[in-house]
């Protein structure tokens, strides 16, 4: 606790950059894996070719992919630059198959029925499958979200600044209170990052949770009569729809 | 002879490898009017409907839509003309009732609080409490959605309405419901409507004209409801109007024949005073409307009180008298007012010498 106390204002610092480096591939993953995913499907063979490669992205071992890119982008080994590119295409792997995901779990009728109003496609695709999309993307955010995190403190091997900085020179030092230090801000990031995404999309998905607290829907609205009196309960429809009892 | 506003002219729809799904069709569909695609599933009568729309566009042949052949617009603006409702209300879960509604005049770029507040009309125009306005759809019943879905179709006021089984869906209560609440919307609307059934009795209650279609997506019969009961073309129509189709057809003969005979009614105070008797007994509330009928028994007994038929109004078919009649547990059908106040009571055999005697006049005539 002293050691955080006295050091607080460089761990404050390490984690902006933690958070940076987090943050920036996953907003670079959905604007590349939506699209993708939304090609992909339209055409089975693509919509193959989609999924396969970004499972084979996603195998790629995270520190060699730090050593390689900086080799492909011509960028300096310590750039940061690297550990989003590399990041970013961890986080289309995993959001390209939730992507998919979600564009199938659309409803087919919903899908017609924009159709017959006259939806042209970019307009149906932004107004309808995108929104209705969000409770299944956002579970693939998270996901990455976390992943991301975790992901970053692997850079510091190579010295660039975040939280992992203190894992390495803990270690150095055989100094356990750093590493601690770094475990739990690690955790908290990631614990916050997660809320705020949880929140995010509780603000942008407000229909999910009026389905879920109304349950089956009431025919409140159409005016039928309560029936009250002995009289009421003998008449077994509405009078003036003709039916009625004698 | 009406003016038509929709043609097909020898329209034929072929999926790949398979057979027609629609086979030359040619008709003409009213302007203002209702008129019913009917048949047994696979017959072509959805894939008719979707191809007024070009949701489905047809192998060969031509459909017009006032004169203009729907290929000489792009297919979303053709769409936007044409109102569609579909048997799942296709509503738009993750907007408002408003919204959902205020769909098709946003797209054609009416700003959003004019669309709105139109949307806003609707709702009244299809009989639901304007405060469901701002609720998701998944928080109304399933007859609800459907009305919200008719408003939608109405929203920027197109010429033609298509419905593919919009109402199929309900359970029959509803169901009749939302009939008569088309026909009502119909009489002040005047739309050119089509609308798929697979349901005869829908097809006769709702139709000016109903299409039976057969297997093979040949038209088997195009005509006035009242026709295809009466006089179907084929073997293939009189199967699939069914062996009700006598009893359906008296659903257009008016009833100014039957004899409408006084009755003494009893509140059920007065039942309670009196008892029991020997005779079945209508029982009314305050405001004379039938509450149901008390059963004979022996004097001074506690009299059992009975639910009731079906009731017959002045001016209904002599479908409802006769059903009304049979219905009742008296035999007597309770025949009422304008404002359900008991009338009269109608007997059973005397609606079947009506019946009988108008057939011998229509078949005298030939």
């Amino acid at each position: 606790m002293e050691w955080f106390l006295a050091n607080s204002a460089e761990v404050f610092s390490l984690a902006g950059q933690h958070l940076v480096l987090a943050i920036l591939p996953m907003i670079f993953g959905v604007i590349i894996a939506v699209p993708l995913a939304q090609l992909g499907r339209q055409n089975r063979g693509l919509r193959s070719v989609v999924l396969t490669g970004s499972s084979l992205l996603y195998t790629i071992p995270s520190l060699a992919l730090f050593i390689i890119l900086p080799t492909i982008l011509g960028t300096r080994i310590l750039d940061p630059v690297n550990v989003v590119v590399a990041l970013t295409i961890y986080a289309v792997a995993l959001l390209v198959r939730a992507a998919l995901d979600a564009f199938d779990s659309v409803d087919e009728d919903l899908r017609q029925s924009a159709v017959a109003m006259g939806f042209k496609p970019f307009a149906r695709f932004m107004q309808i499958d995108l929104p209705l999309s969000l409770p299944v993307l956002f579970a693939g955010l998270r996901v990455v979200s976390v992943s991301n995190i975790s992901l970053v403190s692997v850079a510091a091997l190579l010295g660039i600044g975040n939280l992992g900085m203190l894992f390495t020179s803990g270690l150095q030092r055989d100094f356990v209170t750093e590493v601690v230090v770094g475990i739990i801000a690690i955790l908290i990031l990631a614990l916050l990052m997660d809320s705020i995404l949880v929140l995010l999309e509780r603000l942008l998905t407000p229909w999910t949770r009026a389905a879920a607290a109304s349950g089956a829907g009431t025919d409140a609205g159409t005016g039928q009569a309560k029936p009250g009196t002995a009289a009421a309960a003998l008449r077994l429809s509405r009078p003036e729809a003709g039916g009625g009892t004698a | 002879m009406a003016e038509a506003m929709i043609e097909f002219q020898n329209v034929t729809k072929q999926y790949q490898g398979g057979q027609a799904a629609v086979d030359g069709l040619t008709m003409s569909i009213d302007k203002g009017a209702i008129t019913v695609f009917v048949g047994p599933s696979g017959c072509g009568k959805t894939t008719s409907l979707r191809m007024i729309n070009r949701m489905v566009e047809p192998t060969s042949g031509v459909i017009t839509v006032g004169g203009a052949d729907i290929t000489s617009v792009p297919a979303p603006q053709l769409r936007r003309s044409m109102g569609y409702v579909m048997q799942s209300s296709g509503l738009m879960p993750h907007r408002s009732v408003l919204d959902n509604i205020a769909t098709v005049p946003r797209l054609n770029g009416v700003s959003k609080a004019d669309a709105r507040k139109r949307a806003q009309e609707l709702l009244d125009v299809v009989g639901l409490a304007s405060s469901l306005g701002k609720r998701y759809p998944s928080q109304l019943s399933g007859g609800q959605q459907q009305r919200v879905g008719v408003a939608r179709a109405l929203a920027a006021d197109p010429p033609v309405l298509l419905m593919d089984e919009p109402f199929s869906a309900v359970d029959p209560v509803v169901r009749d419901e939302l009939q008569q609440e088309l026909l009502r919307l119909q009489r002040d609307l005047a739309k050119t409507i089509v609308f798929v059934t697979h349901d005869i009795d829908e097809a006769t209650v709702l139709g000016d004209k109903v299409a039976v279609f057969g297997l093979g997506g040949k038209l088997a019969q195009y005509a006035a409801p009242e026709e295809i009961l009466r006089a179907p073309a084929n073997d293939f129509v009189a199967s699939f109007v069914g062996r009700d189709r006598g009893f359906r057809h008296l659903g257009f003969s008016p009833s100014d024949g039957v004899t409408i005979h006084p009755v003494r009614p009893v509140t059920p105070e007065q039942l309670r005073q009196e008892g029991s008797s020997g005779d079945w007994r209508l029982v009314v509330d305050d405001a004379l409307r039938p509450l149901g009928w008390a059963g004979p028994g022996p004097a001074g007994a506690e009299p059992v009180m009975v639910a009731g038929g079906s009731l017959f109004r002045k001016g209904d078919t002599l479908r409802r008298a006769l059903d009304a009649a049979l219905s009742s547990p008296s035999g007597f059908g309770v025949a009422v007012d304008d404002d359900g106040r008991a009338a009269g009571l109608i007997a059973a055999a005397e609606v079947l010498a009506v019946i009988e005697s108008d057939r011998n006049i229509r078949h005298g005539g030939l």
